[in-house]
């Protein structure tokens, strides 16, 4: 049951814990004060300074709207566009939500456990807004459902919450990045996620982090996939962050559900990031996969990946693979858990730098040493993402080419 | 032209090559023989410009230019090309990216793939899984794409089956201007003059003679050359009296 007061003595109570991994963070030395920006009509989204557009553009957010199901847009602490055009699919700010909907009770910190850490904690003490995106009950968005969560203001705590849910048999796809704006060094972000897959629904959440060189990054996200449903959970962080750690978890609660999470890392100096997935398989017939590809340009990057086995008749893989560029250190930490007979998991881990015979190969056919490197690279970064929408794929390349460009 | 001179190679602080003489004219393609470990890819990669095999004696020049040290770049700008016994496989890069880069321009990559029977294999990461045959036409197919005017081609007919073994030879003679059944509309002697491509080829089999009208032929033994002879007299002669008569023989 949903209890508001019984939330708030939970979350009090974990007000000053640290989390169990990663560098704590001193949440004193920031502001989490209201800062109000006004509503922005679907129109005005294109008079956004050309600057601006461009930061958005390169988290996935296209303030055209082509090819879009819907737009949640926030800037700092304050909602400032959201609206859905799919039917089907419902787009709203959480704020919202809680005060008008009922049903958001059954969704709300059911995952995530408020008293988690400190930052799930300030998560519900401080909750400025965030989005709730749910696709009815055998809906298909035919077009990514964009949302995008902007960081304007200098020595910001963002406190953001968010809800995913794809109703039984719904297909979902929602593409999210996270942006600071070009004058902004210092900030940090705290952001909820929760994500419901039901019976046979399908979602695939990418998420685009375009960090500034100061901010530390706290997700705190968990997701639950019911019979035969799929959830696909695909991370790209390609930009300097002080501190970046995640470890979001997922349950595999049905028969035959499957999760897959992919994520490009690349590792810029100064930059510490301590990524994780965790998937439990339940039920027979679970399927997952993690796959992490990381490049440190001088970065200090910990890559962790943990499955847990927990029936028969179940298949996962685990595969990480880095490369040293420039410096910076990779440490992969896969982890196997098999707790019944007749699992299936394997894992394969890699670190290390480009092989000298790929480039001479590359050069060879008459590209220069830097253009074979970052033929390489690019190749390294590009991971087949089964189920990914088009639109989506050909965002991920955008990130990586912009990616490339700052490398070389 | 590719004129080698006197061409000694180290690999590993080893002499691999040495007294290497070797001249190909526009036009002319050479055939390469040798037992297993003599020196065949070693002089090939040399003449590429692969850094660990060191030239520590003589010289390699091409069109006129002294390239003993060129980077292997500007060596494929220059106009040289290879056809890998072993390439390595390239994660992520896609074959069809890798023929772009080739051709570094506009091509049809799919029409290029249709002539060695490669069009299935586009979408799949350069080199990952390919079968010794497969590599062969991947190979092949870089090479149209590049198309320079000395192409080196190690081995490039072992591993492939019957049927494909038309396909690569076919190929190969049409990339040297070498077709054994040329074009009867023109005479003989036009052809001659119209033909610049130069090729050295390493084969064990010969098979590749069959579809290529080589010029000349050379074995090389124990890191040495032996001299120019008619490619098929060599091929007989390595199969009557084996590659140590061979060269003496001709020597
Ligand atoms: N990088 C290296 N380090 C050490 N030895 C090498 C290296 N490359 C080549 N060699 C040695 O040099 C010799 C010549 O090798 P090469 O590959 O040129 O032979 P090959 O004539 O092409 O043989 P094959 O017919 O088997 O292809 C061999 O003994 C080989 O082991
Ligand atoms: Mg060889």
């Amino acid at each position: 049951m949903y209890n508001v007061d019984e939330l708030k003595e939970k979350a009090l109570k974990a007000k000053d814990k640290k989390a169990s991994i990663g560098p704590d963070i001193n949440l004193d030395e920031y502001d989490d004060a209201p800062v109000p920006h006004s509503y922005m009509a679907e129109e005005d989204l294109c008079t956004l300074p050309e600057e601006e557009q461009q930061r958005l553009i390169m988290a996935g957010l296209d303030v055209q709207e082509k090819e879009r199901g819907g737009t949640f847009f926030q800037k700092d602490t304050s909602v400032i566009h959201c609206h859905s055009q799919q039917e089907g699919i419902e787009v709203l700010p959480i704020r919202k939500a809680l005060e008008e909907h009922e049903w958001i009770k059954d969704y709300y910190w059911k995952l995530v456990a408020v008293d988690t850490d400190k930052y799930t904690a300030a998560a519900e003490l401080g909750l400025h807004d965030g989005y709730v995106i749910r696709a009815l009950p055998g809906s298909k968005s035919i077009y990514p459902v964009q949302a995008c969560l902007y960081l304007d203001k200098e020595g910001l705590e963002q406190n953001v919450h968010n809800i995913i849910v794809a109703e039984e048999g719904a297909e979902l796809h929602v593409i999210t990045g996270c942006v600071t704006s070009a004058h902004i060094k210092k900030g940090i972000h705290v952001g909820v996620s929760e994500f419901f897959v039901k019976k046979n629904a399908k979602l695939s959440f990418t998420m685009i982090h375009n960090w500034a060189e100061e901010m530390a990054v706290r997700p705190r996200s968990v997701g639950m996939v019911e019979e035969g449903g799929l959830f696909l959970n695909n991370y790209i962080c390609m930009k300097p962050v002080r501190s970046l750690q995640m470890y979001p978890t997922t349950y595999l609660e049905g028969k035959d559900a499957v999760a897959r999470f992919y994520s490009i890392i690349v590792g810029s100096p100064g930059s510490e990031y301590d990524l994780g997935g965790r998937i439990y398989l339940r039920n027979p017939g679970n399927r997952a996969e993690i796959v992490t590809r990381t490049i440190s340009n001088g970065g200090s990057i910990i890559a962790r990946g943990h499955l847990v086995g927990e029936v028969p008749e179940i298949k996962a893989h685990l595969e990480c693979r880095g490369l040293l560029l420039k410096g910076g250190t990779i440490h992969a930490i896969p982890e196997l858990e098999g707790r019944s007979e007749g699992v299936e998991m394997s894992h394969e881990a890699a670190v290390g730098k480009i092989a000298q015979e790929e480039i001479t190969y590359l050069m060879s056919r008459g590209l220069t040493e830097d253009e074979a490197t970052s033929t390489i690279v690019r190749g390294f970064l590009s991971v087949d993402i089964p189920g990914l929408p088009p639109e989506l794929k050909a965002e991920i390349d955008k990130a990586i080419e912009e990616s490339d460009k700052d490398m070389m | 032209m590719l004129l080698i001179e006197d061409l000694k190679v180290e690999v590993g602080g080893k002499t691999i090559l040495q007294h290497i003489d070797l001249e190909i004219h526009p036009g002319e393609t050479h055939v390469l023989f040798g037992p297993n470990g003599s020196g065949k890819t070693s002089l090939l990669m040399t003449i590429m410009g692969y850094p660990q095999y060191r030239v520590v004696a003589g010289k390699i020049s091409f069109k006129g230019q002294d390239i003993t040290h060129m980077p292997i770049y500007e060596r494929a700008k220059l106009g040289i090309g290879i056809s890998y016994q072993r390439p390595p496989t390239i994660h992520g890069l896609k074959t069809r990216q890798m023929v772009s880069i080739c051709a570094r321009g506009e091509i049809d990559v799919v029409e290029l793939a249709r002539k060695v029977n490669f069009e299935d294999f586009l979408d799949r990461d350069l080199n990952a899984g390919f079968s010794g045959g497969e590599i062969k036409r991947s190979e092949l197919l870089q090479l149209m794409a590049q198309n320079p005017d000395l192409m080196l081609f190690d081995e490039p007919e072992s591993g492939v089956d019957i049927e494909n073994l038309q396909v690569v030879g076919k190929t190969i003679a049409l990339l040297l201007q070498k077709n054994s059944f040329p074009d009867q509309d023109k005479p003989k002697m036009q052809l001659k003059l119209e033909r610049r491509k130069m090729g050295l080829i390493i084969t064990h089999t010969g098979f590749i003679l069959d579809y290529v009208a080589a010029d000349k032929g050379q074995v090389l033994y124990d890191g040495m050359l032996s001299c120019l002879s008619n490619p098929r007299e060599i091929l007989n002669c390595i199969h009557e009296n084996g590659y140590k008569e061979c060269v003496r023989c001709i020597m």
